[in-house]
């Protein structure tokens, strides 16, 4: 913990510029994005403006996904080195992930709504979105819950691999299952790449970019905060010790 | 030693223990047999639905009993530290791993035994007919569900919350293995080709590989301290 | 060649440091007593010397190998802990059987049976554990730990629980490996500790504090120092 200590300043300032560029940058792209998503593209012929959630929908399911992959890439990193860096990173990946996917899903049962009739549809990719989902928030109940001294990191960075390696069989067992059971209503896929027109395509590519962006300061920001609380929680352990030392120097039953 | 002999000795602890009292495969057995009946009140299925909601009532049933067997099974380890003691062996930690699951494995497999012809009865399926299909299915499903299950049950064994955790983090991740049980037990039950059985028992066979290798590897990880 | 070398040896859980470098050697035959109050790390220092716990950083060698590459270097380690390790479900001799059969000991039932006489439980061998008080479960838990004749014992608080007639049993018994084994204890009992050792060390706060040897002590110093190490006033 010493060498965190003293190596923080000098990183924190360094990665405070990239993460300004970032942040701006993510921001800024974010607005044109908005522009072109609601004033830029054209209206679609039959979902008419409702189908503008699309580009908040698109950008926020890729964030969820993508962040699943770092956790799934820091768990392996932990388990592999033990070192804390990663641990930050796939901690700081998955709350972010859950509110992107969260976003994904809500966004996603609106065009539902608009698109189908209906807030919810047992559609391959929202159920496994929607599992995706959870296993993030069970991920954080065991980061939470997962017990003292590093084996909730640990705990949670198994179920960062094992949720990852989960994923692609949740989708295909899913797709298996509706395709015995055609859904109701005919699924209208948005159009992707070239079904899409060029001006639609842009708006969401720009989104893309701008929620990625904006993934990345989210994520530096995320991580710097956990180091900083690592550092105090250091510093209040060291203190509280030395006060338990001056004040009440005791030899009792068991030990550490 | 070889680790075939390893995973001998401690399945033969396990079922030391479980046939000395049989707690684990009562408590399975008699908690499996009063949901296979809340789910008849529930739904009080005609002679033809019943055919239908026969896979899903098995399968959640398995799937409710098994998280008792699994979260005492390391229970059972953890009263005296006695998962320490296994890591200080000089075998391979995923062993421990493949001890438990085989005798997990066996206490579910046994409640399967005694539950399937209690649900045929009681939902008025016959499934003799098709047994071996089925019984291959609920092999294959039961493999799957105990490998994630072992894993998950010593972790949340040694959390604060560790029966509330297990469920929580078994379901989600088994979903694979209750959909695909469900579609090919439904699809066996109502004589469907094999063609359309297939994808689902590839389903199955896939997750079992994936997690039985992937629990040997990560095992180390989540009984170290 | 060490029976036992911790090399700079650090241990944080989360941001709490445990063990802050501790470097300490154990010749082989050679008893060390390990002093210290309570969360000194006395426990972790021998959980990580026994192979269960990775330290952060440093080092654990064993006759100069590491057991991190080497498993089965760990066959050369036996432990007795504050838990007895123990199957309450299972009878004495059933624990030690599968103790013995898991280190793949040739003959196990006739190692077991005199492992159970060794500790003065041979008439109980057919009970279960469950029924036994604490100080014949202390019993079974150091038989237990040395059914496999390991080179290196380590001993955290073994006197727990253990009335005047096993203790000094057991102290005869560790009197007896003395010279032969190599044993690391700890013990609150500054006296018991310094009769049995060949070398003392006081840990504070994850840290050696006090390390003699050799016969140059006894237990009068031994108790000053503690005393000084740990801020009590003498």
């Amino acid at each position: 913990m010493a060498t965190t200590v003293t190596e923080r300043p000098n990183a924190s300032s360094r990665a405070l510029d990239r993460r300004g560029i970032l942040i701006w940058g993510g921001g800024a792209l974010g607005i044109i994005g908005m522009y072109m998503a609601i004033l830029y593209a054209p209206e679609e012929a039959t979902m008419s403006h409702a189908q503008r959630i699309f580009y908040v929908h698109v950008p926020a399911a890729w964030i969820g996904f993508l962040a699943f992959a770092v956790v799934f890439a820091s768990s392996v990193g932990f388990l592999w080195t033990r070192r804390r860096v990663f641990d930050l990173a796939a901690h700081a990946s998955t709350e972010i992930g859950v509110v992107f996917t969260t976003l994904a899903i809500m966004s996603g049962s609106v065009w539902g709504r608009a698109a189908w009739g209906t807030w919810w549809t047992w559609d391959p990719r929202l159920t496994t979105t929607f599992m995706l989902w959870f296993i993030y928030v069970v991920a954080l109940m065991v980061r939470a819950y997962g017990g003292p001294g590093g084996q909730n990191a640990r705990f949670a960075a198994v179920l960062g691999i094992l949720g990852f390696l989960d994923i692609p069989l949740i989708h295909l067992s899913v797709v298996w299952w509706r395709s015995m059971h055609p859904l109701p209503v005919v699924v209208r896929t948005g159009g992707f790449g070239s079904g899409l027109p060029p001006e639609m395509l842009y708006a969401l590519l720009v989104n893309v970019a701008a929620f990625t962006l904006l993934f990345a300061a989210l994520f530096s920001i995320r991580r710097a905060q956990m180091a900083a609380q690592d550092v105090l929680a250091a510093r209040e352990a060291d203190d509280r010790r030395g006060t338990i030392r001056r004040a009440q120097p005791g030899i009792g039953e068991g030990s550490r | 030693m070889s680790p075939l002999a390893v995973v001998r000795h401690l399945l033969w602890k396990d079922l030391v223990l479980e046939l000395r009292t049989r707690e684990i495969l009562t408590a399975m057995t008699v908690f499996a047999m009063i949901v296979a009946v809340v789910f008849s009140f529930a739904f009080s299925p005609s002679p033809q639905e019943s055919l239908r909601l026969l896979p899903g009532m098995l399968w959640v049933t398995l799937a409710f009993a098994s998280t008792l067997g699994l979260s005492r099974s390391f229970v059972l380890e953890r009263d005296q530290q006695c998962l320490e003691a296994l890591r200080l062996y000089p075998f391979d930690p995923g062993l421990i791993f493949a001890g438990k699951l085989f005798s997990n494995l066996l206490a579910l497999l046994a409640v399967e035994v005694l539950l399937l012809p209690a649900m045929a009865v009681i939902a008025g399926v016959p499934l003799l007919p098709r047994l071996g299909p089925l019984a291959a299915v609920l092999v294959l499903g039961s493999v799957g569900l105990v490998a994630v299950g072992t894993i998950f049950s010593a972790m949340s064994v040694s959390t604060r919350i560790r029966e509330v955790l297990l469920p929580v983090l078994l379901f989600p991740l088994a979903a694979p293995v209750l959909i695909s049980g469900v579609r090919s037990t439904l699809g066996i039950l109502a004589g469907r080709p094999w063609a359309d059985v297939l994808p689902g028992v590839r389903l199955l066979v896939a997750f079992d590989v994936i997690f039985v290798v992937v629990g040997y590897l990560v095992f180390e990880y989540v009984v170290e301290e | 060649m060490q029976a036992l070398a911790l090399q700079n040896v650090t241990k944080s859980f989360g941001p709490i440091r445990a063990l802050g470098g501790v470097t300490l050697s154990v010749g082989r035959g050679e008893t060390l007593a390990v002093f210290g109050p309570n969360g000194a790390g006395k426990t972790t220092l021998l959980k990580i010397a026994a192979t269960l716990m990775r330290p952060s950083s440093g080092r654990v060698l064993l006759f100069g190998g590491d057991p991190g590459q080497t498993p089965a270097l760990r066959r050369l380690i036996g432990l007795v802990s504050h838990h007895s390790y123990l199957y309450p479900g299972l009878t004495a001799r059933e624990n030690l059987l599968f103790t013995a059969r898991l280190y793949g000991l040739p003959d196990a039932p006739a190692r077991a049976a005199a492992m159970l006489d060794a500790v003065g439980l041979a008439r109980r061998g057919d009970d279960l554990v469950r029924t036994f008080s604490r100080g014949m479960t202390q019993r079974l838990s150091i038989a237990r730990a040395l059914v496999h004749d390991p080179q290196i014992l380590l001993l955290d608080e073994p006197y727990t629980g253990l009335d005047r007639t096993s203790a000094s049993a057991f102290t005869e018994l560790l009197r007896a490996m003395r010279g032969e084994r190599t044993v690391v204890l700890t013990t609150h009992s500054i006296e018991q500790g310094v009769a049995l050792s060949d070398r003392v060390v006081i840990l504070v706060e994850g840290t050696v504090a006090y390390e003699a040897g050799n016969g140059s002590h006894n237990a009068a110093t031994v108790e000053r120092v503690y005393a000084e190490c740990v801020g009590i006033p003498a």
